[in-house]
């Protein structure tokens, strides 16, 4: 009849504990995340992508750039994978170890994914939240600037651009982060304008806070989980972005490489017989964009407030 | 109706002017001219060329005869490579071929991905709708950069069904790769982007009446469910444009089709500063316009939409 008084009470103790363990925003989202297998696999391949590219160098028994000219003219049987001579992935049609060359290639396909993101990501946060706080004529017309930008083919004036200014790194970054932040600040807007109206915005404004600092400390930190969504969603496209470019030969020059490039020399070789000359490359291509795509999914079905 | 059309147009025309503008800046502002050779010519000679093309005169006189007579004439001026022909012609030449694998490549992707996404939706969870997803998800990572060596290394070098490259005017064998290379992607996106809105509409309240009623499935889906299904399609149609565009560049580079792209990309290799103008210009343009129509229409379908 009566219950046991032990069981009562550990029921009480968890329930108080379970009070005190409260769970934030970010934990739910993690423990969320943690549940989609593909989502965790892709992080895992991820993380080894880049282990690759970071010290992959290590494992490299050449320099990417030395050239073994006993090689060059007969690629297609000497220059095979093989762990005896050290060519771990065989060499190009040039006589350079396409191991090293994949390690710096996806290096830098790494680098102009992250740090394109980053650039979209921070100016188009800063635009949209600008527009979508003030809202009115200064939106009509922030947000007017953008449509108009949407509408130009910006692939042709990037080319435009590196063909006047010579090709570098850095054109190649401006080009790209020209280009990338207008779906960002579209959607940084449209969240500001359910934020702008909340409790919160309203005692800050009431209290005297000045604009910039509203927009900084009170709507940018509660865009935070859709634009780390719609980051991890952009790296792939800056990836493909700078591929593309370098894959006409307009990106990153020689010696140096991307896996836009590689691509390029291995698609121009395969038909001479040595097919590892696009598939090491093409392979470290789209392990990469798959998994930042499924990652991104991940965190937009653990962040995203719409789906839950 | 028409005052809507009048304000987009409105828009319109000042971002093309923005757009030549830009790119005339952009030229101007290039180091060193397109006569500057290895060899240079004795400044006599080089001033009557420049003459020739108005090179001579000073930057606002230039800009604005630019603009005018591509405004007015669309008249893109004479191209600085290629000796005896003028940007028009070049443009006469590539791009019927680009519009002709293009408007197959739109179709091919517009068709089979919103069937594809329509089938996975009425079919959810069945092989139809794995099938479905597994193709957008694959086709995804694969741009057409990578489709095409792909499809070249199968059916060229394997199975030597196709020829590997060239136009051959536009003959369906050399049709196929490149409209298979250019859509892939497109197609997956258009069908996962089918495919989710027309889920959300199927769980609507007024598809549940219609179904209520007695209506057969089939007439549900085409008169009711079809029409809301397709809006966000068609605002998905203006990016695919410009996507579609630049991957031409890609599809005349490696499949040697000689539309646009490949002089594009001769001519930013050349620094033929006027070709690649005049090309941009066009693209631009292009696109402008396709986002006119596709704004119209979905002006037109979307009730919601008052204007």
């Amino acid at each position: 009849m009566f219950p046991n008084r032990a069981a009562v009470e550990g029921v009480a103790d968890s329930m108080q504990l379970a009070e005190v363990k409260g769970r934030s925003l970010w934990a739910d989202a993690r423990i969320r995340f943690f549940r989609n297998r593909a989502a965790v696999i892709s992080l895992i391949m991820l993380a080894g992508v880049a282990a690759f590219a970071l010290f992959g160098g290590a494992l490299a028994q050449y320099e990417g750039d030395y050239v073994d000219f006993s090689l060059i003219g007969s690629n297609a049987y000497l220059g095979v994978p093989s762990i005896e001579t050290g060519h771990y992935f065989g060499t190009d049609s040039n006589g350079r170890d396409l191991f090293a060359r994949t390690v710096q290639g996806t290096g830098i396909s790494l680098m102009v994914g992250v740090i394109g993101a980053l650039v979209a990501v921070i100016v188009g946060t800063l635009y949209g939240a600008t527009a979508g706080y003030y809202g009115g004529r200064v939106d009509g017309i922030m947000m007017r600037i953008v449509d108009v930008l949407m509408s130009i083919p910006f692939m042709f004036v990037l080319i435009l651009m590196l063909v006047i200014f010579g090709r570098s790194i850095f054109m190649l970054f401006l080009g790209i982060g020209l280009i990338s932040w207008l779906d960002m600040a579209r959607i940084a807007r449209g969240q500001t304008l359910t934020i702008k109206n909340k409790e919160f915005v309203e005692v800050a404004v009431a209290t005297g806070v000045r604009p910039s600092k509203i927009i900084l400390r009170h709507i940018v930190p509660n865009l935070l989980g859709i634009v780390i969504v719609y980051a991890t969603l952009l790296v792939p496209n800056m990836i493909i972005f700078e591929s593309f470019i370098s894959f006409l030969g307009l990106g990153v020059q020689e010696p140096a490489t991307s896996l836009g490039a590689l691509i390029n020399e291995g698609s121009r070789t395969m038909q001479f017989g040595y097919y590892w000359q696009i598939a090491f490359p093409l392979f470290f291509f789209v392990a990469t964009i798959f998994a930042f795509f499924f990652v991104g999914d991940g965190l937009r079905d653990a962040l995203d407030p719409k789906d839950r | 109706m028409l005052s809507f059309i009048v304000r987009r147009l409105a828009v319109a025309i000042p971002t093309l002017l923005i757009l030549v503008v830009l790119s005339f800046i952009l030229m101007y502002a290039a180091p060193g001219g397109p006569f500057n050779s290895e060899r240079p010519l004795p400044p006599e000679v080089l001033a009557n060329i420049e003459a020739k093309y108005g090179l001579d005169q000073p930057f606002w006189k230039q800009i604005v005869n630019y603009v005018v007579s591509v405004v007015t004439q669309f008249d893109f001026g004479p191209s600085f490579q290629y000796k005896d022909r003028t940007v028009n012609d070049v443009i006469a030449q590539g791009f019927p071929v680009t519009l002709t694998y293009g408007f197959w490549s739109f179709v091919v992707a517009v068709t089979i991905g919103v069937s594809l996404g329509v089938a996975a939706a009425i079919k959810q969870n069945t092989w139809i709708d794995y099938f479905a997803v597994g193709v957008s998800i694959g086709a995804q990572v694969l741009p057409n950069f990578v489709m095409a060596p792909i499809l070249l290394l199968v059916f060229t070098l394997w199975l030597g069904w196709l020829p590997g490259g060239g136009w051959n005017g536009g003959q369906w064998q050399f049709l196929i790769m490149p409209v298979i290379a250019l859509s892939t992607s497109y197609m997956a996106s258009i069908a996962r982007i089918t495919r989710s809105s027309m889920l959300e509409v199927l769980n609507t309240n007024f598809i549940r009446t219609a179904q209520a009623k007695g209506l057969p499935m089939r007439r549900v889906i085409w008169r009711h469910a079809m029409k809301p299904t397709i809006l966000p399609v068609l605002s998905y149609l203006g990016p695919a444009f410009v996507g579609m565009i630049t991957g031409s560049v890609i599809i005349d580079v490696f499949f040697s089709t000689g539309g646009i792209g490949q002089f594009f990309v001769n001519s930013a290799f050349n620094r033929d500063y006027s070709v690649i103008m005049g090309i941009t210009i066009l693209v631009g343009t292009l696109t402008i316009l396709f986002n006119l129509v596709v704004d119209i229409l979905y002006a037109w379908i979307d009730p919601k939409i008052r204007y």
